[in-house]
């Protein structure tokens, strides 16, 4: 296998070239997210035959399309529930799902809950860039309050959903957040999650600045990454200073968005609850038979 | 007095539907559609539109708010396309049969796998059996005028049913025309406040939706097939009614177009049926004794005006359309019309699926195959590469 040490290398292998260009805008986080989950796959050397992608609707869950392996690009919200389907039928392959906070927090929401709750074998990569992007610009159920969007023109008074909280609260046995700004956690973080048996959920912060950015006043990709450092804060840090800091400081953080790793934990996942239970079921059956010989 | 404001069939539409003064919109956005909407958002910003926007999170929820909004005797309006009217398909039952009479606009586009954003109308008829007035235009104008009358009929009291009104994605949705649109007192004295026979309200308590048992069910089914046929009568009368007050036509079950003196008679739907009328034109400037009937109803189904075409012309049908296994849904339509009736011979091409352009030429070249004899009962036109 040859070894890969350059972003081009990397590209070589695992784009597709005769899909480029790609759709994306100028400073959209989506390619960001996408390389570091190349590295990842190639740190871990997993085979890409093995490796199965699958994705809903919305700029996110055009990924799939650029990736040299299999993918199933689904409908709206559903990619979950698609992704169910093809580890269902072959437990062996890793299956990931690209994801946007559109299509997997809003009308996906129901299947993100329940593949989480029953812990199914998937890493599903949310893309969380506040906004619906290929539509031109409707508020997302992740956007900050008092958001610009072509539905909140006067600012968003919805509260933002957290779903690496929901994630969390479901009890997937992986979740992490990292604003596309942080170059390794975010890596890292992918690598872990793909490992992980069980459901993981990674939410990446990734700016939108033709649909979120220009009406946020964030166009500037520059400063669009500068509000990712001013407006995030790491898990132990928000812990230590919700436990033994100052008012003040604690009225300083208390509206920021937390980053890192959430849960981290190893719950039998739903297919490995599923093959003990036909085990146990084989083996009740077999004494009957026994006992009536 | 009139004014002429020239948009988008989107923003068109969004105009008309402001002007009937909706209580409620409830959407959610899906291109080609989201302009229609954005259209709306932008008046109530503007202090024209002063009813509630809602913003859901699915279109199984847009239909859904407007079904409950509907209920309390209100005026409801959405608008959607392909995937997002195929997830609403459960509500879309739920609407007709809870006789709600919601008004949508549903900007036909494909419908996916493979994702393609362009025209055909495949979404919109496999909603056939839903028991939604299906109504399908081809000008801006007549989707402005359209979108008014749709309410009239939809809330008469004999009616009482859902409408949809389905345009081609971006041929229309996203085209300027210009178009007439008339003063706001002028639209009030056409189309006065929704007076429901029932309705939810604290008063008066009542049940939507209740258990009901076989022989009453069977009632209700029977009685929602009447409402579809009163409309038959409805619809023509209302069309005439607009034509005396705001002086336009676009035909009511159909629109005739040359039909006098003919031979054939081509039917299409949609903007392809706009396409034909240049088509027709350069026919009978050839000497060919052709004309249009331009189908403009889908639910209820102008049979017996179909028929009566038959009787001096063979038929020829454009659909872009498909339902595999058997053919073009207005077609099989038309075909179920004329049976043990008439004695015309009928040709049907399937075209313009995925959003391929279908120009005048196009329908020249299959007007003339039919006529010179040379045409299956059924054809592809232009599939290439198979």
């Amino acid at each position: 296998m040859v070894e890969v040490k350059t972003a081009e290398e990397l590209n070589k292998k695992f784009l597709r070239e005769g899909m480029w260009p790609t759709i994306f805008c100028n400073g959209c986080g989506h390619g960001v997210v996408l390389e570091y989950t190349f590295w990842a796959l190639e740190e871990l050397g997993w085979d890409m035959d093995k490796t199965m992608f699958a994705s809903g609707i919305g700029c996110s869950s055009r990924l799939p399309g650029y990736i040299n392996a299999d993918g199933l690009h689904t409908t709206h919200g559903r990619a979950i529930a698609f992704a169910t389907g093809i580890k269902a039928a072959d437990p062996d392959f890793n299956v990931i799902v690209f994801t946007g906070d559109g299509d997997c927090a809003g009308i996906g929401g129901n299947h993100f809950i329940h593949a989480a709750r029953r812990n199914i074998d998937m890493t599903v990569i949310m893309i969380n860039n506040f906004i619906y992007g290929m539509t031109g610009g409707q508020l997302a159920p992740t956007a900050p309050l008092g958001s610009i969007a072509t539905t909140a023109p006067y600012g968003n008074i919805e509260h933002p959903f957290d779903i690496c909280e929901l994630a969390k609260a479901l009890g997937a046995n992986y979740v992490a957040r990292w604003p596309v700004s942080h170059p390794y956690q975010p890596i890292k973080s992918i690598k872990e999650g793909l490992q992980k048996k069980g459901f993981s959920l990674l939410e990446f912060l990734a700016p939108c600045p033709t649909a979120y950015g220009r009406r946020n006043k964030l166009g500037d990709i520059k400063k669009h990454w500068a509000w990712y450092d001013d407006n995030t804060i790491l898990i132990e840090d928000y812990d230590k200073i919700m436990k033994y800091g100052s008012v003040k400081e604690k009225e300083e953080v208390k509206d920021k968005m937390q980053i890192g790793v959430f849960q981290d934990i190893q719950k039998p996942g739903f297919f490995e609850l599923y093959d003990q239970l036909m085990e146990r079921l084989k083996v009740e059956e077999n004494k009957k038979r026994e006992g009536k010989k | 007095m009139n004014q002429v404001m020239i948009d988008t069939g989107n923003y068109i539409a969004a105009k008309a539907a402001v002007m009937c003064k909706p209580d409620v919109v409830a959407a959610y956005p899906i291109t080609p559609q989201t302009t229609l909407v954005e259209g709306i958002a932008n008046y109530q910003g503007k202090g024209e539109f002063k009813g509630e926007y809602i913003c859901v999170e699915s279109e199984h929820s847009a239909m859904a708010a407007c079904i409950g909004a509907s209920a309390t005797g209100v005026r409801t309006f959405t608008g959607t396309s392909s995937h997002g009217l195929l997830l609403m398909h459960e509500m879309l039952h739920w609407a007709a049969l809870a006789r709600l009479p919601v008004v949508m606009c549903n900007i036909n586009r494909v419908v996916g796998p493979g994702w393609n954003i362009w025209t055909d109308e495949n979404d919109s008829i496999s909603q056939r059996d839903t028991g939604w007035i299906q109504f399908y235009c081809s000008s801006n104008q007549e989707i402005f005028d359209t979108i008014i009358q749709a309410f009239k009929i939809g809330e008469h009291q004999k009616v009482s049913l859902p409408v949809m009104i389905s345009y081609n994605a971006f041929i229309l949705s996203h085209t300027s025309m210009p178009v007439y649109v008339p003063d706001q007192k002028e639209i009030d004295a056409f189309l006065p406040k929704r007076k429901p026979l029932w309705y939810l309200d604290p008063n008066n308590p009542i049940t939507f939706g209740n258990i009901i048992l076989p022989a009453e069910y069977e009632k209700v089914r029977f009685d929602m097939q009447k409402s579809q046929y009163y409309c038959k009568k409805l619809i023509p009368e209302i069309s005439k009614e607009w034509k005396e007050k705001f002086g336009r036509f676009h035909g009511d079950l159909l629109e005739y177009y040359k039909c006098e003196n003919v031979e054939y008679i081509l039917l299409s739907m949609g903007a392809i049926g706009a396409e034909s009328k240049v088509a027709i034109d350069n026919l009978r400037k050839q000497g060919l004794k052709i004309g249009l009937a331009r189908v403009r109803t889908f639910r209820p189904f102008p049979q017996e005006e179909i028929l009566k075409l038959s009787k001096n012309a063979d038929l020829i049908i454009i659909d872009r359309n498909i339902s595999p296994g058997m053919e073009g849904a207005v077609f099989s339509e038309i075909k179920a019309s004329l049976y043990g009736k008439s004695d015309a011979k009928v040709y049907g091409y399937i075209a313009g699926l995925g959003g391929k352009d279908v120009t005048f030429g196009d329908i020249e070249k299959m007007c003339k195959k039919a006529i010179d004899g040379k045409t299956k009962h059924l054809e592809w036109y232009g599939l290439e590469g198979v």
